[in-house]
């Protein structure tokens, strides 16, 4: 911290200023805006104003980030249940139960029947989210007859692909036009550039349609590798070989990030997965196999 | 110890107490002394024993063992090695193959190559890990270069043999096991590749 | 002033001729005092002087955080805040609160003339502004403070700088602080109880410290022996966390869990038990099902000990790893509902009436168990996946901490002013406190499940435009809420100005605590209550 603190505030200040001036002015970059009304709006409406990444988890593009989604909003709504049954109780007692409307307190202390009750009823609820939750992790450990593996190591601050029975492997590390905005106070505005923080020079290629087994492991700290539209987290850690698998049903480009504290760069390691059609993905992996 | 204020009409100061305060103070401190050696002394090798039983963080033996060739032809299991050097390693190492396909039941031979990159002598120890970690424990070693650490004059390069077998009660549902090692250079944690 | 510092320093005996005398005068009085009240307010003061460091940390994330790009810190920096932060909320802010609670309120609402280790409680309290000092003073070291988040995990953290030894060194003595602390308070609760004050007759509060301090002499010392693997695996050679040598650094992480899951306990249970004892007061009708509360805390706490790896989802488990501890993770949801259903019932049919305690505890059930619907989400082990290590879980632990437990110690402190300080505070003031609290602490943390959701990672301090909208929300609430509590100080300072407070401060509230005279006075149940008073109590 160079600059006094007082000082670096109001230079944010001027930027927010800033920002909110250009959002106003300009037709195309009302970006501000249409964010801050967005997520006042969004609050009130959850999800119907806005698209899904904004507000929830997204859906992803294999059947068991899909999986994974509905697991997400069963237990959701489950509390949502259970939240209007209990704040409502609690809200009309707060109403209706308050010694400025003249009501004289009750002495009831314990009531057995309705203990039994609410403890009863939950647990019937946790086996109802148990049963579902439980199949989906059985689906998730079943790796076999896999039609690709891709070993992943991590390192302090970029990822490591290598096909596994070809050459092809590289390093993928956080894009150029990223570099130069990410530091402090470079003056570049970060809306200027696009996939501020979620680019990577080279991103992992994989086909659409194929089971590919992913093995993870690190070079120094223990990492993460993220990709949420895959619904794969699993830790890189040094000395282990970990593995996940999944199946991309969509062709497009999905980005994640490091999720697990590795030190100064942590957040400046993304992870960028291009799905591409079978055909053009062995002409990739032709092309790139030969280049050593 | 003593309780403030101490005055004659207080039941609890008498002397009685004191020494059931005494007795209370010494059996929870057993409890703090307890509770610091289960986590210093139980829970690390508690944690060894159940991670070799059930594979758990792909662990597999340490230490050569003798095996029966029984083999069951009728199954194939994919082996795919990974190789990493750590951050402090000057190695280059890879696996002569990324992957074979073996028969449970059957020794198979690999081998790896490494090569000293620095211009002094190097030690180095390869850390096996296996995945899936519910295979760890049908994945048996025969001999491993991984069994003791690796000495390497200056840009030395080096055939490292492993032989190995895939024990036939392989769970069904395992069809792929990994092979990974991890290479570092022992000059960091010198004293302790006892341990 | 000399004969008052042997006085207090020499000990015990010297107050058999003199049961009424005052505390000593001066900078003795502090520095000697073997007098619970004297204690608990330090713990306090302490507490809140941590509150505002750590959150003063906390502003500067905020401020990074506010919009894309990095303004003010470097993420070197950003890091060293986030993990010091962390560690001096939990270990410097929450826990201390707790004990100075306990150390006031558990002899008075028990009957007992102190707490049974006089001296020892001294020394609980002493070793913590060392172990802090010694924390903060890790801020100018060369390669700054530890930065490898407060769970310190390796290899990460054996990366730390010069600092490295400190943050061990500094855990260990709030670790030696916390257990001194807890065998004084089991003891004090074991033995020191008013005659015929059964244990199932004792206040939710002194139940609830009970199960604490238990929790804590069984937690804290692995997380002394862990951080001593750190300490060893750094400088003498041994390989626990390396995998090099032969060791494993998730066995660090099971072990850090192993404490970490019923540290959380620690730091809830004692709030539980705070707002049992006011929401009885305000909605005048006893509390519901005070045996059922006592077995609930029971639970919770035993199954503490079995859950810790729902942290570690990500780190490669085998299947039937992963289901025992969801199913165990679930199950808590049972004995934390029973709880939440009761205080419910407790307020069912009552008279209530809103004074800030009061508000403070029913923003406290309400929030509290929004924190507890995100940790019923989170032990879903494939969604967890997609939530660990994101906003979601900072959004989780946030609302279980802040408008749980810090608001569970404010709406304490509140409660039991006026019988400390002998005035009621400033109601209107108080009201106002709490409000823009509550506005802002949802404004900062309700976004934030948002941002996990979108997959925004924690601990970064630089983020992607798309997540620019709600960063800028909650640091707008973080900062609310910062000035906010600028409030709290002013609303205690002018604490003594009020009108003077009756014994029994509220509209006939139960315990034992209110039958002595507001501000109580310096020594108090030298002679032991009698049961008629306790029959009040039940």
């Amino acid at each position: 911290m160079t600059e006094p603190v007082s000082v670096q505030f109001l230079s944010v200040l001027e930027r927010l200023a800033c920002l909110s001036r250009r959002a106003a002015a300009s037709q195309v970059n009302n970006l501000m805006t249409r964010k801050l009304s967005l997520s006042l709006l969004g609050l009130i409406l959850a999800g119907t104003a806005n698209a899904e990444w904004a507000l929830n988890m997204p859906k992803g593009v294999t059947d068991l980030s899909l999986e994974t989604y509905n697991l997400h909003m069963m237990v959701f709504w489950w509390c949502v249940a259970i939240a209007v049954v209990v704040f409502g109780v609690m809200i009309v007692s707060l109403v209706k139960h308050r010694k400025s409307r003249g009501v004289v307190a009750a002495t009831f202390s314990h009531s057995t029947t309705a203990e039994v009750i609410w403890t009863t009823i939950p647990v019937i609820i946790l086996v109802l989210m148990a049963v579902p939750t439980a199949e989906t992790m059985v689906k998730l450990e079943d790796s076999r007859d896999p039609d690709l593996s891709i070993v992943i190591t991590a390192y302090q601050w970029k990822w490591h692909y290598k096909y596994q029975d070809t050459d092809v492997e590289f390093y993928s590390s956080l894009a150029r036009e990223s570099l130069g905005a990410r530091r402090k106070q470079s003056g570049i505005d970060p809306f200027s550039v696009e996939n501020y923080l979620r680019d990577v020079d080279n991103p992992m290629v994989i086909p659409r349609d194929a089971k590919v087994r992913l093995l993870f492991t690190s070079n120094d700290v223990i990492h993460s590798w993220w990709l949420p539209a895959f619904a794969i987290k699993k830790d890189a850690i040094p000395g282990i070989v970990n593995e996940a698998w999944f199946r991309a049903n969509e062709v497009g480009i999905y980005r994640g990030q490091c999720a697990e504290l590795c030190g100064k760069d942590h957040g400046y390691m993304p992870i960028v997965v291009e799905v591409i059609e079978p055909e053009a993905y062995a002409a990739w992996i032709a092309s790139h196999d030969g280049e050593r | 110890m003593c309780h403030v204020p101490d005055s004659n009409n207080n039941a609890h100061n008498d002397s009685s107490n004191r020494s059931s305060d005494r007795n209370l103070i010494a059996q929870l401190l057993l409890v703090v002394a307890g509770a610091f050696a289960f986590g210093v002394f139980v829970l690390p090798p508690l944690y060894d024993v159940f991670c070799e039983v059930t594979g758990f963080g792909g662990r597999t033996n340490a230490e050569a063992v003798a095996a029966i060739e029984a083999p069951d032809l009728s199954r194939e299991i994919r082996i795919e090695f990974v190789t990493t050097t750590n951050e402090y390693a000057q190695f280059e190492f890879a696996a002569d193959t990324d992957s074979m396909t073996v028969n449970p039941g059957r020794m198979y031979f690999a081998t790896f190559t490494a090569t000293n990159l620095s211009a002094d002598e190097k030690v180095a120890q390869a850390v096996p890990s296996v995945a899936p970690s519910s295979a760890a424990a049908y994945f048996t070693k025969i001999e491993c270069f991984c069994f003791t650490s690796q000495a390497f004059v200056a840009d030395e390069e080096r055939a490292l043999p492993l032989q190995f077998i895939v024990d036939p009660d392989l769970p069904e549902y395992v069809d792929t096991i990994t092979l990974q090692y991890t290479f570092f250079d022992t000059a960091r944690v010198a004293a302790n590749t006892e341990n | 002033m000399n004969t008052s510092i042997i006085d207090a320093h020499g000990h015990d005996n010297d107050h058999s001729g003199d049961d009424h005398h005052g505390p000593a005068k001066g900078i003795g009085r502090w520095l000697y005092s073997t007098n619970h009240k004297d204690i608990g307010t330090m713990y306090l003061i302490f507490s809140l002087l941590m509150f505002f460091i750590g959150g003063t940390m906390a502003m500067v994330i905020r401020s990074e955080l506010a919009i894309p790009g990095l303004q003010f810190v470097h993420p070197e920096f950003f890091n060293q805040m986030t993990t010091m932060h962390a560690l001096i909320m939990v270990f410097g802010a929450v826990m201390p609160a707790f004990v100075g609670l306990a150390n006031w309120m558990i002899p008075l609402m028990i009957g007992a003339p102190d707490m049974a280790l006089p001296r020892m409680n001294n020394w609980s309290f002493w070793i913590l502004p060392v172990a802090f000092g010694i924390l903060l003073s890790t801020l100018f070291m060369p390669g700054g403070a530890p930065a490898g988040g407060w769970t310190m995990y390796p290899p990460l953290v054996l990366q730390t700088g010069d600092s490295f030894p400190f943050l061990i060194f500094s855990v260990h003595l709030m670790g030696l602080s916390s257990i001194m602390g807890a065998i004084n308070v089991i003891v004090t609760i074991i033995n020191m109880r008013a005659p015929n004050m059964s244990l199932l007759k004792m206040p939710m509060f002194v139940w609830t410290w009970l199960i604490t301090a238990y929790l804590l002499i069984a937690v804290m010392p692995v997380l002394a022996g862990a951080v001593t693997m750190l300490l060893t695996d750094q400088f003498f050679g041994t390989s626990f966390f390396l995998a090099a040598g032969g060791g494993d650094p998730v066995l660090f992480q099971h072990i850090f869990w192993f404490f970490g899951h019923p540290e959380v306990y620690i730091m809830i249970l004692p709030a539980f038990g705070v707002v049992s004892e006011i929401i009885p007061v305000f909605a005048r009708k006893p509390l519901f099902g005070h045996d059922s509360m006592v077995y609930a805390a029971s639970s919770i706490a035993f199954l503490s000990f079995i859950v810790w790896a729902h942290h570690m989802f990500t780190v490669g488990m085998p299947l039937t790893g992963q289901l025992f501890f969801m199913f165990t993770t679930m199950l808590i949801a049972v004995p934390t509902g029973v709880k939440v259903f009761n205080w419910v019932a407790t307020m069912w049919r009552g008279a209530m009436t809103f004074e800030t305690p009061m508000l403070f505890s029913l923003a406290f059930v309400f929030l509290f168990t929004i924190g507890g619907f995100s940790g019923l989400m989170l032990a879903i082990a494939p969604a967890d996946v997609q939530y660990h290590d994101t906003y979601f879980v900072v959004a989780h632990f946030h609302y279980v901490l802040v408008p749980g437990s810090v608001f569970a110690i404010m709406g304490a402190a509140y409660f039991w002013l006026p019988k400390w300080t002998g005035h009621m505070y400033n109601e209107a003031l108080g009201k106002v406190h709490f409000w823009t609290s509550a506005v802002f602490v949802n404004l900062t943390f309700f976004p934030m499940h948002f941002l996990g959701l979108a997959a925004m990672p924690r601990r970064i301090p630089d983020y992607s435009t798309q997540y620019a909208d709600f960063n800028t929300v909650a640091s707008i609430g973080a900062i609310g809420f910062g000035l906010s509590q600028l409030l709290f100080v002013w609303v205690l300072l002018t604490s003594k100005k009020g009108p003077k407070a009756t014994a029994e401060v509220w509209d006939q509230p139960q315990g034992l605590e209110w039958t002595v005279p507001s501000p109580a006075p310096y020594h108090t149940f030298e002679t032991p209550p009698s049961l008629s008073e306790m029959d009040s109590h039940h």
